[in-house]
Order: C-alpha cells, then sequence, then structure tokens
C-alpha cells in the first residue's frame, strides 16, 4: 500500500506540480472550449485568456506563500 | 493545417528548440549528481546508474510512442495540449518566480557540493552486479526522474509532428553536448544560464499546448498555422510582463 502511495504521489506531483489549481483550470478550459466548438469554431480565444489567469493566479498565490 | 501537424520549416524549428533546450536544462541537473557521485563514489556504479536509467527512459519513449502515434489527431492534440500546458505553466511558474527574485536561483555549484557530502556520509553495500548500490540508485534516479518529465515533452511533440525520430535526435543532441562538456570540465555545468533556458522552455511549451489544445477542442485559430507563433509571442509577453510587475512588486516591499 505504501508504495501504490508513493506511486500514485509521484504521478500526481509529476503532471499536477505544486499548484492543482492551475490543471483545474485548464481541464476546465479545455472543456469550455469544447463545448463552445459545438456552436461555432471561433472559440480560440478562450485557452489563452484561461492559461492567461492561470498563470496570473498561482503566481499570485506563490508570491503571498512567500511572504508568511 | 497538414495531417502530420504544424507543418511549417517554423513549427520544426520551434519542435528541435524546445525539445533540445528543455533536455539540456535537465541534463544539466543530472550532470550534477552524476559527477557528484562518480567523484566521490566511483565511476563504474555511477555510470551503470546512468545506463540504466537511460535504458528505462528508452523503453518509455518506445513503449509510448507507438500508443500515442495511433490516436487520431484531435484526441492527441487534446491530449497533448493539457499535457504541455501542465508542464510549460509548471516551468514557467517557477522560472517567472526565479527571474523575479521570489525563488532562488539554482547553483549548480552549490548543488553538486551538497551531493558530494551527502555521497561521502553514506555507506556502501555491495548488489550483484553493482558494487556500489548507494551509487547506482542515486545515478540511476538522478537520470530518470530529471530525464521522464523531458522524454514525455519529447514524446508529445514528436507524436504532435508524426515525427519521434526528429524530437528523439533533438534530445539525445542536447544530453550528448552536456556529457561532452561535463567531461572536459569534470565539473557541474555552473555557468549555464538554466533559468533562461527554463523560461524560453515554459514559453514554448505552453504556446504549443494552447495552439494543440484549443485546436484538440475543436477551435480553429484565425490565419491556421500562422497562428503559432503569434500564441507563443503573446505567452513570451504574458510572462515578461509578469516578471516585470514581480520586480516591481519586490522592490515596492523591499522599501
Amino acid at each position: 500500500m505504501g508504495k501504490l502511495k508513493a506511486f500514485a504521489a509521484f504521478w500526481y506531483e509529476f503532471i499536477v506540480g505544486d499548484d492543482p489549481l492551475v490543471a483545474v483550470l485548464i481541464i476546465a478550459a479545455l472543456a469550455g472550449t469544447a463545448a463552445l466548438s459545438t456552436r461555432t469554431t471561433a472559440c480560440w480565444w478562450l485557452l489563452p485568456a484561461v492559461v492567461t489567469l492561470a498563470l496570473a493566479a498561482t503566481l499570485a498565490r506563490a508570491v503571498r506563500g512567500s511572504r508568511k | 493545417m497538414g495531417p502530420g501537424g504544424y507543418s511549417g520549416g517554423v513549427g520544426t524549428a520551434f519542435l528541435l528548440l524546445s525539445v533540445f533546450l528543455a533536455c539540456a536544462v535537465e541534463a544539466v541537473e543530472a550532470l550534477t549528481i552524476v559527477l557528484a557521485v562518480g567523484v566521490t563514489r566511483g565511476w563504474r556504479p555511477a555510470l551503470q546508474g546512468v545506463a540504466a536509467g537511460l535504458l528505462l527512459l528508452a523503453a518509455v519513449v518506445a513503449a509510448l510512442g507507438p500508443a500515442l502515434t495511433v490516436l487520431p489527431l484531435k484526441t492527441l492534440r487534446l491530449v497533448v495540449g493539457g499535457l504541455l500546458l501542465t508542464f510549460g505553466l509548471q516551468w514557467l511558474r517557477k522560472a517567472i518566480l526565479r527571474a523575479s527574485g521570489f525563488k532562488d536561483l539554482r547553483d549548480e555549484a552549490a548543488a553538486y557540493q551538497r551531493q558530494v557530502a551527502a555521497a561521502e556520509k553514506a555507506a556502501s553495500a555491495k548488489r550483484p552486479l553493482v558494487e556500489d548500490w548507494y551509487a547506482f540508485t542515486l545515478s540511476f534516479k538522478g537520470v530518470v526522474l530529471e530525464g521522464l518529465e523531458v522524454a514525455f515533452i519529447a514524446l508529445t511533440f514528436g507524436a504532435n509532428q508524426h515525427d519521434l525520430p526528429l524530437a528523439a535526435a533533438a534530445a539525445v543532441a542536447a544530453v550528448l553536448a552536456v556529457s561532452a562538456a561535463g567531461a572536459v570540465l569534470k565539473a557541474p555545468l555552473a555557468r549555464v544560464p538554466e533559468n533562461t533556458m527554463k523560461f524560453a522552455v515554459g514559453v514554448m511549451l505552453t504556446g504549443f499546448g494552447v495552439f494543440w489544445g484549443a485546436e484538440g477542442a475543436g477551435a480553429d485559430w484565425p490565419g491556421g498555422d500562422a497562428a503559432l507563433p503569434v500564441v507563443i509571442a503573446y505567452v513570451l509577453a504574458a510572462a515578461g510582463t509578469a516578471v516585470w510587475l514581480l520586480r516591481r512588486r519586490r522592490a515596492a516591499w523591499g522599501n
């Protein structure tokens, strides 16, 4: 069980990294783009917008954390 | 857009540069570990660990590569885009925090000294074929942990461009260049601008991730392939602005 947990923790750390919020926002943006694309394929703008937001949010969280 | 992925020469150049830089950065960090182990514990187990690590990474690429290339292009782009975005934003986050002074820059010389000190203290144990298990496992882990992300990057780029051999060649070239420099200097590559390279890799991974992810999710880019350099330039501008803003904030806090 310990090894299984360590294995799962390794892959979580490897893919998700330090801030799970980034992974959540990326998945939401990809799902949102897929949903919008059923109505129009001119929905390219959503992903860059959310990625910018995700970068700003994760940096703000890191900076806030560094002040504590 | 051709069925083989981003078909222009610019796309191939970005692919080569991204994989080469990502691989070079991780190879520099792995070299620090292997050098420390080799110098303090002996080269034979250290190089056995390197060989075993490289074999495992090659097996991962050989196993996943063909599996990725049989996915439908749209699904592949969605998966690859998502993965590149998570990796790219992790690299970018770290590089921006370091560039703006909120995180210490990585010091290869100091990391080397820490590894040497730890390697000198550790006890030795013999296993079949391996005379020093500690040295073997430390080298093995160094190569695998630093190399796994690069193997994924090379795989995802190569699969999406339908050119795995090109991505693998860029990765191997980077490892050879770093290994040759390490063999000549016999010291960690402390003067390599690691953070600048990480920043560049983060920008390119994020840019490709946005481009492919949106296409995979069903969006069409205005201008088709021509949008890729614009997307990368946008990510570069956003990351550069973040560094500028955080430096100003740090300076304001310092006063």
